[in-house]
């Protein structure tokens, strides 16, 4: 039996909802405000949350003093690369590690989880001699690898998850109905398997998008910076900031994520596996 | 035949050393022209937008007067180049010259990374810098970065509030003394207003170099090796800051977490009037505050001395660099008198050069005089000549000194961890 929800429970769970766009969305407005502030305003004790005198003054700096789009471009080359690379090994890893039961398969899953233990200021001084040993020093092709291998098992574990989350029930109706095995994974397991692949490849994409150390590390050439090579020169000794410059090109730096995000987003929500089976 | 050859080799030779010697006295720039173009890389620091483009400007103007010798110039930053620098070095892929700071020099140098510059420098170079300047990046008679920007902990008033309390600004050469400063905190200090706000994020440097002012050391030297101590004059500084933020409450308590310019929107509002900084603080005023907001740079304040640390910002060049003579003829055209004033003009700095203090780029800036009078107090202290100090700093004294300002340890209580706890950590370096 339906219930009806009360006019005043309804008007409370749309304030609710309300407060928790603001509170999502404040960080993002603060980025913009800031962006917008005279350095005289952002220096205000009591801060402003829409600025008095607005300017573009920021973002002109920003641009003057660092290659801003440059970057984003390396940075969208470097990130998307390395997310399609990922999720295109690990899908099939993980469907392995899924199905089929072996020693090797254990091993594995123990090895990716031993892997996630190091943290990467252990095995950086290894990985830069490994990198440069093999001419990869100071190109994206070598940080795309070293971001593939440090994605990889988050995304089999992930993956796998997925992978398992789907009854096998479903291949073995294929199976019986004829389906090859490539068949079925095509036609069948693929679409299932859609949220999963795009919220990998979505992890993969913000870790390489925001990584910084890897970067740091791996590349010289200005040339060749990524975002957050670029961002990090706003900051000065003693930890001063120039906050106006940092939030304009920080605004500018999320412009593409957001697009990639708008893009890929509904595939997250798209339900897939409701009605596959009946229960 | 032999006798023609060898004397058409000593001709040639001589002609050589004739040429080399007319361009040398000429004032060109041109690094010994080397007959293949070579490229050096200079890793730079500078983060105010105006020492940005004096440092690109520099190097295009070597760049044109040295077209076999081109310098790349890569922009790194203060937070990541240590990280950078040591993987660098690991590598074999660190810049050839980079811009840092003295304290950092002395553990490269230690694992032979930097360049000895004593077989490099011309006297001209070595005359332009006050010897105390030199010996902070001098370790084991070896120099290894040439000193260019200079910082001195001085305190910044406002101006109104001075007025309105009837306080004097004390010239360079009359300095207040701490009591003084302690006296003329407590007419500031009001309801909702203190008279001082010690920005104490990362505190050791800077109580290490105030202690100086008392003649507290922190480190003495026993049978060779540096130890940790803590008597009367390392209290002194420490329990002064101390009294003014817990006993007489003329201090903020509040703005001993903060760094760098992080004291900066209270002192504009009125509610700080007086915040003890490093004189690159001055830039960070002149960029902020209100336009009618007035201010005053008050000299480095007086204990039995004015003495404190100098910490300059170095450039050095790297031991794997394949052109070494070039990189340091770079250098040295990076950090002439005049471009020295540049440089220090773009970071509100005091330049280490003695030729660049009278360029009219820098005497018209606000608070000259007290910037230029810092300049004759910073020497070498004992702490940065102990190996090992840069770990003490970071899991020791940092921590202790913190919890110490937070009242929630003795005086005793810190310089039993500084020392018992210091120690340890010096002995592994000293084995």
């Amino acid at each position: 039996m339906m219930t009806r929800t009360s006019p005043s429970r309804r008007a409370l769970q749309y304030l609710a909802l309300a407060g928790y766009l603001v509170f999502l969305a404040f960080p993002l407005w603060w980025l913009i405000s800031t962006a917008l502030k005279t350095p005289q305003e952002i220096a205000r004790i009591d801060p402003t949350v829409i600025p008095i005198h607005p300017t573009l003054e920021n973002f002109r700096t920003a641009f003057e003093q660092q290659p801003i789009l440059r970057s984003i471009l390396n940075t969208l080359y470097v990130a998307g690369v390395s997310s399609l690379v990922t999720v295109g090994l690990a899908v099939p890893g993980a469907y392995v590690m899924a199905r089929y039961r072996s020693i090797v398969g254990k091993s594995t899953m123990v090895w990716v989880l031993l892997s996630q233990i190091f943290p990467f200021i252990l095995v950086i001084i290894p990985l830069f001699l490994i990198v440069r040993d093999f001419g990869l020093f100071d190109t994206h092709l070598g940080l795309i690898i070293v971001y593939i291998v440090w994605s990889m098992p988050f995304a089999l574990w992930m993956l796998r998850s997925h992978v398992q989350s789907i009854p096998i029930e479903v291949e073995e109706a294929a199976a019986i109905d004829g389906a090859s095995r490539v068949r079925m994974i095509r036609e069948i397991l693929a679409p299932l398997l859609v949220p999963g692949v795009v919220a990998t490849a979505l992890f993969t994409f913000v870790s390489a998008w925001n990584e910084f150390f890897f970067a740091l590390v791996l590349l010289k050439s200005p040339e060749l910076s990524t975002l957050s090579l670029t961002l990090v020169k706003f900051i000065g000794a003693e930890g001063v900031a120039r906050l106006g410059a940092l939030a304009a090109a920080s605004l500018v730096a999320t412009i593409p994520s957001l697009i990639f995000f708008a893009i890929i987003q509904r595939h997250l929500t798209s339900g897939l596996l409701s009605g596959a089976v009946k229960s | 035949m032999r006798h023609r050859v060898r004397a058409a080799a000593a001709l040639v030779a001589a002609g050589a050393l004739i040429a080399a010697g007319c361009g040398a006295g000429s004032g060109t720039n041109e690094a010994g022209s080397p007959k293949e173009p070579i490229s050096l890389r200079f890793q730079s620091l500078a983060f105010q937008p105006e020492s940005i483009a004096a440092n690109k400007e520099i190097v295009a103007e070597w760049n044109k007067a040295n077209p076999n010798v081109k310098v790349e110039y890569v922009q790194g930053d203060w937070g990541s180049v240590q990280d950078q620098l040591v993987t660098g070095f690991e590598g074999g892929t660190a810049p050839d010259i980079f811009h840092y700071e003295s304290s950092y020099l002395r553990d490269f140098a230690d694992r032979g990374n930097l360049l000895d510059l004593n077989d490099y420098l011309t006297d001209k170079t070595r005359r332009d810098i006050r010897p105390a300047i030199w010996d902070t990046a001098t370790f084991d008679d070896g120099v290894y970065g040439m000193p260019f920007l200079l910082d001195a902990f001085v305190v910044f008033a406002n101006k109104k509030l001075l007025d309105e309390a009837g306080i004097k600004v004390p010239a360079p050469d009359d300095p207040w003394t701490w009591d003084e400063f302690t006296a003329n905190a407590k007419k500031l200090t009001k309801q909702g207003r203190y008279g001082a706000a010690f920005a104490l994020k990362s505190p050791a440097n800077r109580i290490l170099n105030l202690s100086l002012n008392f003649d507290g050391k922190f480190f003495a030297q026993q049978d060779d090796k540096s130890q940790a101590v803590f008597g009367a004059p390392e209290k002194v500084v420490l329990q002064r800051i101390h009294d003014m933020l817990y006993k007489d409450k003329i201090a903020a308590p509040e703005a001993i977490g903060m760094g760098g310019a992080d004291t900066l929107p209270a002192f504009f509002d009125g509610k700080f009037a007086m915040v003890p900084s490093g004189i690159w603080l001055r830039q960070q005023i002149i960029e902020q505050a209100p336009k009618d907001f007035e201010w005053v740079t008050i000299p480095a304040l007086k204990g039995t001395s004015q003495t404190q640390a100098a910490a300059p910002q170095t450039l050095s060049v790297s031991a794997d660099t394949k052109h070494p003579e070039e990189a340091v003829k770079f250098m040295e055209f990076f950090l002439s008198p005049k471009n020295q004033a540049r440089l220090a003009n773009g970071d509100a700095m005091v330049p280490a050069s003695q030729g660049a203090l009278d360029d009219p780029v820098l005497t018209k800036t606000p608070g000259w005089e007290v910037a230029v009078a810092s300049g004759s107090f910073l020497q070498k202290a004992p702490f940065q000549t102990v190996k090992g100090y840069e770990e003490w700093k970071n899991k020791i004294a940092n921590p202790s000194i913190q919890e110490y300002f937070q009242d929630r340890i003795t005086i005793d209580q810190l310089g039993q961890k500084l020392v018992k706890d210091g120690n340890g950590i010096l002995e592994r370096y000293q084995r």
